[in-house]
């Protein structure tokens, strides 16, 4: 009975979001925001699509300014984003946290969410849903840095810029990424408004 | 007196407002991370307002986004390979018509006279006498259809034809390990180029477009043109060619655009 109790008493005071953890999320929310705000304000000296972004939520004044914010704020999304990823793999995290994903696991996940009745009853555990949301940001920044690559060096990456579908389509890839990374973090800001103490548990550990 | 005397009053207050807004806070919210984080973030905001400095206008931040700029030119260079080629295209695929695009409006286009107009080479260079546009003609031509890419992310396809760039600086005996070639234009443009780029393959001094004499809105007589950078990297009107060790800059450079501007 003590030997089962302790280990699991030990687990519910051990920290669910180890201090490397915590640290890579915040920079790369740092990073996520420096390279969107900036980001818009390089889509507004030349619109793919028939509107700008309001200047108030842009970064860098003009074209150069925002340009320098985007080309500086790639260093911390990407040698962020390694390390994370490799501390992940190295740690074994990755595995733990978000496999397997399973696809009724996330139709189960994706239906309780609708009716509002997602549990969270444990933060340690994300739910199909949750690790569906993580790894597809993951890949979605991924897909973010690789199309930027190809934006910025079109010339030097001949096969990147062919898997892109030209210079035009890493544009459109950029922009969708985008969009869609946008898309995340409204959902993320939502389910941490809706479930705060997911917020205490990524700044303080648990 | 009366100044000092109101400024000091103003942060006075703007820091008695936080002091007190915290009061409130540690009283009302329990949980102590909570707490921590509203203080925190209460206090930066508080910060922000009473010093009122704009976040992109401080010189800190200018001069770090500087350097990494000039870090991002090392890498570019480390990055640009002098024999990989820039993707050429079919003659139906050139962007018509080819969009005009400079510092000053259309209607501000520079009209050179070709015929008085004399090419000037000078710096590091063993032959410094001057160029006129026929006599470039002279020299071997090449044509490329390429594409334009603009800082600001739209791109166009065109068709130029002229000198090898490499094949004229050797002619005039051009110290070939110096850094830069800076060139200064009849438009008041300036800007400058790494060597590496100057002695890459399609690099050409452009004297046609789609097979007519350069017209004036795209560069007349002479421009530069380099498919491996943007297209403020390529300068039209140009009036010399200077080859040296001192960083020559750029309009656009000076002003915060990347200085290697290479894709």
């Amino acid at each position: 009975m003590t030997a089962l109790t302790a280990p699991m008493n030990a687990t519910r005071t051990a920290s669910i979001h180890p201090g490397w953890l915590r640290a890579a999320h915040w920079l790369n929310a740092v990073a996520v925001l420096v390279m969107v705000a900036s980001g818009w304000r390089v889509y507004n000296a030349a619109p793919l699509f028939a509107f700008r972004f309001p200047r108030e939520i842009t970064l860098g004044g003009w074209l150069g300014g925002a340009l320098q914010w985007h080309f500086a704020g790639m260093w911390l999304l990407f040698i962020n984003g390694l390390v994370y990823l490799a501390l992940n793999l190295i740690s074994g995290r990755f595995g733990r946290q978000f496999l397997p994903l399973t696809a009724h696991d996330l139709w189960r996940d994706l239906r309780a969410v609708l009716r509002g009745r997602l549990a969270h009853a444990d933060p340690r555990t994300y739910n199909g849903l949750q690790r569906a949301a993580y790894l597809f940001v993951i890949a979605d920044i991924a897909l973010l840095v690789v199309s930027g690559l190809v934006l910025w060096k079109s010339v030097q990456f001949p096969l990147l810029r062919e898997a892109m579908g030209g210079y035009d389509g890493a544009r459109l890839v950029h922009f969708f990424a985008m969009a869609a990374l946008v898309a995340f973090v409204a959902g993320h800001l939502v389910m941490v408004a809706l479930v705060p103490r997911t917020l205490i548990a990524m700044i303080r550990g648990r | 007196m009366r100044i000092t005397k109101r400024s000091l009053l103003v942060s006075v207050d703007g820091e008695a407002a936080v002091k007190d807004a915290l009061k409130l806070l540690s009283t009302r919210v329990e949980q102590p991370a909570r707490r921590a984080f509203l203080q925190r973030s209460l206090t930066l905001g508080g910060l922000a307002m009473l010093s009122g400095c704009s976040i992109t206008s401080d010189a800190g931040v200018e001069t770090a986004l500087e350097s990494i700029s000039r870090f991002n030119d090392r890498v570019q260079g480390w990055l640009f390979d002098p024999t990989r080629l820039a993707p050429t295209y079919a003659d139906s695929m050139i962007t018509r018509p080819f969009p005009f695009n400079a510092y000053y409006g259309e209607d501000e286009i520079r009209e050179i006279d070709g015929d008085a107009w004399r090419l000037e080479v000078a710096g590091l260079v063993s032959d410094k006498r001057r160029w006129a546009l026929s006599e470039l003609a002279e020299l071997p031509q090449q044509e490329q259809i390429t594409r334009h890419i603009c800082v600001e992310g739209w791109s166009a396809i065109g068709k130029w034809g002229g000198v090898p760039f490499a094949h004229f600086l050797k002619r005039v005996g051009a110290d070939l390990s110096a850094k830069y070639v800076g060139f200064k234009c009849a438009d008041d443009y300036y800007t400058s180029i790494d060597m590496a780029t100057v002695l890459h393959p399609q690099t050409i001094l452009a004297l046609s477009y789609d097979g007519q004499v350069l017209p004036s809105k795209y560069g007349y007589p002479v421009k530069l043109r380099m498919p491996t950078k943007l297209g403020y990297k390529n300068p039209k009107h140009i009036q010399a060619i200077f080859v040296t060790n001192t960083y020559p800059g750029g309009y656009w450079e000076d002003q915060g655009y990347n200085w290697f501007g290479g894709s």
